[in-house]
């Protein structure tokens, strides 16, 4: 079953003299469970492509469906509502909040958007924090991390709320190589353990291979599907079954 | 609520120098509001018993149109006794009443047998003016600082005039006066004190005991001048009045006309008005300490939100509602408003403790060595502080609200 459903997805930047066609009837399906790139040289689209997949955006025309739910027109609250519940966000500068600890940071939409009581909380983030190795470092603060160490928080913080769409942005653009691939690996134990849906756009090409569907954008248009990990995703589809989430 | 109230907390320590500059100008505003307040406070209030307990009392009540006249002394405008009578049944009847007093003034002639000069003559009852002007005593300078120096054949002499006529307690002194009829009277009487002038209309005011007064004068019923009130509480002084006046069921018009008036001590003594511009003056220095809570955190909220704009985008990229975005901002605010107060509410009642013990003296007109003693009501307290916080909320509210309606999209992509 598809996760998300573009068709003819558009969008275009208008200032007053110019007209930038960001995105031009770009269509395409993403099954669940899918680990996924979009990749593309710089002013590509991926970017766009992705803050409209994560309502962040809107289209300025297509029909986009994310997780069975119209997602062109929401409003703001709506589109608020529908992110805390559905999508984990990463992002290529981690984004961590700088005066909350490690632990508090993955804590933080439990606390802000899910408002959950707060053993389970507790239960959840620890949980995670394990799940990414980050658990002897949830006392420190995102300044006494690394790079990959705060990528990490990044990503237990995007799962922590159970969504069905992880969304990253050049997760690893901020990485030196070996810690690149390590953040692509685990996310991708991730999506093995957790059956959630990785999408992230990279212009990496050190780390493209760990996609196992890649879609290549350029200028606003998806040029090619490549299937390269056709079989890796439905057997982790099989082994998402088996899990249960956290 | 306690988690919004860590995450703001934090943020403020994050800019550790910028919050200790607003923590600390809060706190200084604070700090003068609450001296300024329990200096002058202490002052006006000071001064308001000088005059109160002293000499004026809390309310006076007059014939109609007696106060108009009261320079010249009328004895034609005094009240008659039906009046009297009608009036201590009211008093009598308001348990808010503390004592009061009957006067008869009158204008007189003041010789030494060589030299003669006029004098305002208060005739009283001792104890009853006593009862109601318990510093009435305490402006004995010289002589017997007790009800007796009012006794029947007795004299108190106002400073100004003995220094000028060389009286001196145990002289012997004649007071003669016109009475309402034009026939003249004399009486001998001992100086049994020399009085300090009081704050107010006092400065030439002689006592001597009420039935002498109406020897003198040749009164036969009990009709006076004035009569003096004293109120439990002062600040109810408008309230036990309104009261009076329904108990003598004084109109408007009655008021303004030949009925029976009845003043409090803001209506009688100029010092009213000084005591007005002191609280005029004091909600002024409290609109500068808006002002000051105003501007600064004002500031440092457009700060906060400026330099916290990707910080803004990643919170709601993650599903954060507007108005909880909004909340964190404002909870920011109310975190520096609460601390800048407490600070401030912590040093202020230091300093004016401080002031309170060290007992600094200062004049005022005739009375040197007064001690100030600065206190301050725990309302006023309250107030400085809850105006700061509720202050400090407003002024966090455009920049939170700034913050909530920023798109994350673009707040994620700024620099």
């Amino acid at each position: 079953m598809s996760l998300i459903v573009a068709k003819n997805l558009s969008k275009t930047y208008a200032t007053d003299s110019v007209e930038v066609k960001a995105l031009q009837e770009v269509s395409f399906e993403i099954e669940a469970g899918a680990f996924l790139a979009f990749i593309g040289p710089s002013g590509s689209g991926k970017t766009t492509l992705l803050n409209l997949v994560g309502c962040l955006d809107k289209p300025t025309g297509g029909e986009l469906q994310v997780a069975e739910m119209n997602v062109a027109n929401l409003g703001r609250r709506q589109a608020a509502e529908f992110r805390g519940q559905n999508i984990g966000f990463i992002f290529q500068s981690f984004n961590l909040i700088p005066v909350l600890t490690a632990y508090e940071n993955v804590e933080y939409p439990l606390v802000m958007v899910q408002e959950l009581r707060p053993a389970e909380r507790r239960d959840r983030v620890l949980k995670l924090l394990k799940a990414v190795g980050m658990l002897e470092q949830k006392n420190q603060m995102p300044e006494q991390l690394s790079g990959g160490q705060k990528q990490r928080v990044a990503i237990a913080r995007a799962l922590v709320t159970q969504p069905k769409l992880v969304l990253a942005d050049e997760p690893t653009a901020n990485l030196d190589h070996d810690t690149a691939y390590m953040i692509l690996r685990l996310m991708k134990q991730m999506r093995d353990n957790f059956g959630i849906t990785f999408v992230f756009s990279t212009h990496d090409t050190r780390i493209i291979g760990e996609a196992e569907i890649i879609y290549s954008l350029d200028d606003g248009r998806l040029l090619q599907r490549d299937e390269r990990g056709k079989a890796n995703v439905q057997s982790s589809e099989n082994r998402s079954a088996k899990h249960t989430a956290v | 609520m306690f988690n919004l109230v860590k995450i703001a907390a934090r943020n403020i320590r994050r800019y550790k120098r910028r919050s200790l500059l607003t923590v600390s100008l809060i706190a200084f505003g604070v700090v003068f509001v609450l001296v300024f307040v329990a200096v002058t406070a202490s002052i006006k209030d000071f001064m308001i018993a000088q005059i109160t307990d002293s000499y004026l009392g809390a309310l006076q009540i007059h014939r109609g149109g007696y106060v108009a006249s009261i320079e010249s002394l009328p004895l034609n405008m005094n009240l008659p006794p039906a009046a009297v009578s009608q009036i201590e049944k009211t008093l009598a009847g308001i348990k808010e009443i503390e004592a009061y007093s009957e006067r008869i003034k009158f204008g007189a002639l003041f010789s030494n047998f060589t030299e003669t000069t006029n004098i305002r003559i208060n005739g009283v009852y001792p104890e009853k003016e006593c009862a109601a002007l318990p510093q009435m005593l305490s402006r004995i300078s010289e002589g017997e600082k007790c009800v007796r120096a009012l006794e029947k054949g007795k004299i108190l002499v106002p400073k100004l005039l003995a220094q000028g006529f060389g009286a001196k307690v145990g002289d012997t002194v004649v007071v003669v006066a016109t009475n309402k009829d034009g026939s003249v009277n004399g009486k001998t009487v001992l100086v049994s004190g020399i009085l300090e002038s009081a704050t107010g209309p006092g400065g030439r005011d002689g006592y001597i005991n009420f039935d002498d007064a109406r020897e003198i004068l040749r009164m036969s019923g009990n009709e006076v001048s004035e009569i003096v009130v004293r109120v439990k509480s002062l600040p109810q002084v408008e309230e036990v009045a309104q009261s009076i006046r329904v108990g003598l069921g004084l109109g408007e018009k009655k008021q303004k006309g030949g009925g029976i008036e009845v003043h409090t001590w803001s209506q009688l003594s100029p010092f009213a008005n000084i005591a007005s511009m002191i609280d005029l003056m004091t909600f002024f220095i409290k609109l500068m300490l808006i002002a000051i809570v105003l501007i600064s955190i004002l500031n440092v909220m457009i700060m906060a939100v400026y330099e916290r704009v990707r910080e803004i985008g990643t919170i709601a990229a993650i599903g954060t509602l507007p108005h909880k975005i909004l909340s964190l901002f404002l909870v920011e605010g109310f975190c520096l408003g609460v601390t800048g107060a407490v600070v401030g509410v912590v040093f202020g009642l230091g300093i004016i403790l401080a002031l309170y013990i060290s007992k600094i003296t200062f004049n005022f007109g005739q009375a040197t060595g007064l001690i100030l003693a600065p206190t301050i009501a725990p309302i006023e307290v309250v107030t400085a502080s809850l105006m700061v916080i509720i202050v400090s909320v407003l002024a966090s509210l455009q920049p939170a609200f700034k913050a909530s309606r920023m798109e994350p999209i673009d707040a994620l992509r700024h620099v």
